[in-house]
């Protein structure tokens, strides 16, 4: 029942997910649900650019994210509108122009369900090169730019103050959304990928004592859904983004039972008195 | 060695006429002062004053629209902002809090936590922290750096009476310690820290200066505050020469009226002779009568 594809459809999104930990633990601490959203929501226009212009798809996807990006910055200095209208705005352009241009495109077949959700027979060894390339310079940049994107995330004018740079830590930070959502899309499609962000995340929050504890264990939760949805997905033919996310969720829920740390939090939370 | 040099002679930090203005509007202007080694700089004045917009500039984290700031080569410093909120998604307990901007080793981390009384709670998770506990822990923070300056923008906010004391006493104990240079930003217009060798009364600019009376000088205050306080606390009477009308124009001691204020526009005596303002009810600086900064304390009490 193991086939080629999906040895490679694992290793792949088992890659991804050990990149989404510690990056989705910033857009949980830093409130960004809304803006992964938007970036990932961008690729589709990288996807529409790439065929019309014939770029490599991750590369084509990985600078339109960069520039929706970098144009809300701008665009948040500004001031005139707030940043959730401003996202909102973006968002929804990006997907619509994407799809639009698409839909012109009349001499290009595309599978837009693959895209939009995630398609495992899509993954091919190359892209695998890529995801663990891609991935381990971004555990890299993560882990150098780790302290002054921590407290930053605590306090920007905290970390300017005593001498780190949050503003280039910032921008860092979305250059690596950028590329993890160009390099996530094909496993778990552009609609999913802040989920795949947020929820393995979310579920480390409970276990976790520390930041970088909690970044493990993200990658640890993610990679088990990931794992578990990709063989949802052979087993019963479903999307592998939504069968990922939904192993994910399920995750999510057992975490929230009260099981397993019987008495910890209470005990935490007096436990300096 | 040779090359002998007073510390003292050189300012951490000196501002010169700076201003900082944000969307068409000067937040702060004009503002003149240096802080050297060993010198506790208090800044008062209301809300909306500049306070944090000075202390920030003063620091580098804004950038002065006109005039200059001028920071000593590798001035490190640690700095307690006024809001700090960690949200509760981030697992960070005091110990972790401690090296948030830089490493440190475990005994400097102790010996921070056990200055503000906070050794007990390393392991506490930030969030579960009351008021004052979070205060004395970002304080701690702040010296387990050893900075030059220390600059603490409303450490005894959200801290009963005799905290205010105590933490007035432990950034003493820190001052004569270390020998930092110290920028107090005071949310009470009337009652500073003894140790202040220079009080700043801002409100869009430097509205007057001085040295602060010691409490323990006058026995009224003594019995009002207590022994203990008294000799944490000091009284700063101000000495303006002009008013803060409630539309934001200024009425200055010659009549005349100016649609803002600043030291550039020739109503002002900073260097005469003492120009003492009588403060109405409506006077913008928001310190009305004396009594009101003794009212503020005695609520803080209760």
């Amino acid at each position: 029942m193991l086939d080629d594809f999906f040895i490679r459809a694992l290793v792949a999104g088992v890659g991804i997910a050990m990149v989404a930990g510690p990056l989705g633990c910033f857009v949980i601490w830093r409130r960004m649900a809304y803006f992964g959203d938007t970036m990932a929501h961008s690729a589709l226009l990288g996807v529409a650019l790439s065929l019309l212009l014939e770029l490599n798809l991750m590369v084509s996807v990985f600078i339109v994210a960069s520039v929706v990006s970098l144009l809300l910055l701008f665009l948040q200095k500004r001031g005139a509108l707030s940043t959730d209208a401003l996202l909102g705005i973006l968002s929804h352009s990006a997907l619509s122009i994407g799809l639009v241009i698409v839909a012109f495109m009349t001499w290009v077949r595309i599978d837009l369900v693959g895209f939009l959700f995630g398609d495992i027979l899509a993954v091919s060894e190359a892209d695998i090169d890529i995801i663990w390339g891609g991935g381990i310079l971004v555990i890299l940049a993560l882990v150098y730019l780790w302290r002054p994107l921590l407290a930053s995330t605590v306090n920007p004018e905290l970390a300017e103050a005593e001498g780190l740079k949050p503003e280039r830590a910032r921008l860092f930070f979305m250059l690596l959304m950028a590329l993890v959502i160009a390099i996530a899309m094909k496993i778990v499609g552009i609609l999913l990928i802040t989920s795949l962000l947020i929820i393995p995340a979310a579920t480390a929050r409970r276990f976790a004592t520390s930041p970088e504890i909690m970044a493990v264990l993200a990658s640890l939760i993610g990679a088990l859904a990931v794992t578990g949805g990709l063989f949802g997905s052979l087993h019963w033919d479903t999307p592998s983004g939504p069968s990922i996310v939904v192993a994910a969720l399920a995750l999510f829920v057992l975490s929230l039972l009260p099981l397993g740390r019987p008495g910890r939090a209470s005990h935490s939370s007096h436990g300096g008195h | 060695m040779l090359n002998i040099r007073s510390p003292d002679i050189t300012p951490l930090v000196s501002l010169t006429n700076a201003g900082v203005r944000r969307n068409g509007r000067w937040l702060v202007r004009g503002v003149e002062f240096s802080i050297s080694r060993g010198e506790i700089v208090t800044l008062i004045g209301p809300n909306g004053s500049g306070k944090s917009t000075t202390a920030k500039t003063a620091i580098g984290v804004l950038k002065p629209d006109e005039g200059s700031v001028e920071r000593a080569a590798g001035l490190k410093v640690g700095y307690v902002p006024q809001k700090l909120a960690v949200d509760w998604t981030l697992p960070l307990t005091v110990e972790r809090l401690m090296t948030l901007t830089g490493p440190l080793k475990g005994r400097e981390i102790e010996e921070a936590l056990a200055s503000t009384g906070m050794l007990h709670m390393a392991k506490a998770a930030v969030q579960h922290l009351s008021g004052g506990e979070f205060q004395r822990a970002l304080l701690a923070r702040a010296i387990a750096r050893k900075p030059d300056l220390l600059v603490l923008d409303e450490p005894v906010q959200g801290v009963d009476f005799s905290g205010e004391i105590a933490l007035y006493e432990l950034i003493k104990q820190i001052r004569n310690r270390t020998g930092c240079g110290i920028l107090l930003i005071s949310h009470d217009l009337h009652i500073v820290m003894a140790e202040t060798d220079t009080v700043v009364c801002l409100n869009g600019h430097v509205c007057c200066r001085g040295t602060p009376q010691a409490v323990s000088q006058s026995p009224e205050y003594l019995k009002l505050f207590g022994r203990r306080a008294a000799g944490a606390l000091a009284v700063y009477s101000h000495h303006h020469d002009h008013t803060h009308l409630p539309d934001g124009r200024v009425l200055h001691a010659d009549g005349s009226i100016t649609e803002s204020c600043f030291p550039g526009d020739g109503h002002h005596h900073h260097d005469g002779a003492e120009n003492v303002h009588d403060h109405d009810p409506d006077c913008g600086c928001g310190h009305h009568t004396r009594l009101h900064g003794y009212e503020s304390a005695e609520k803080r009490d209760a």
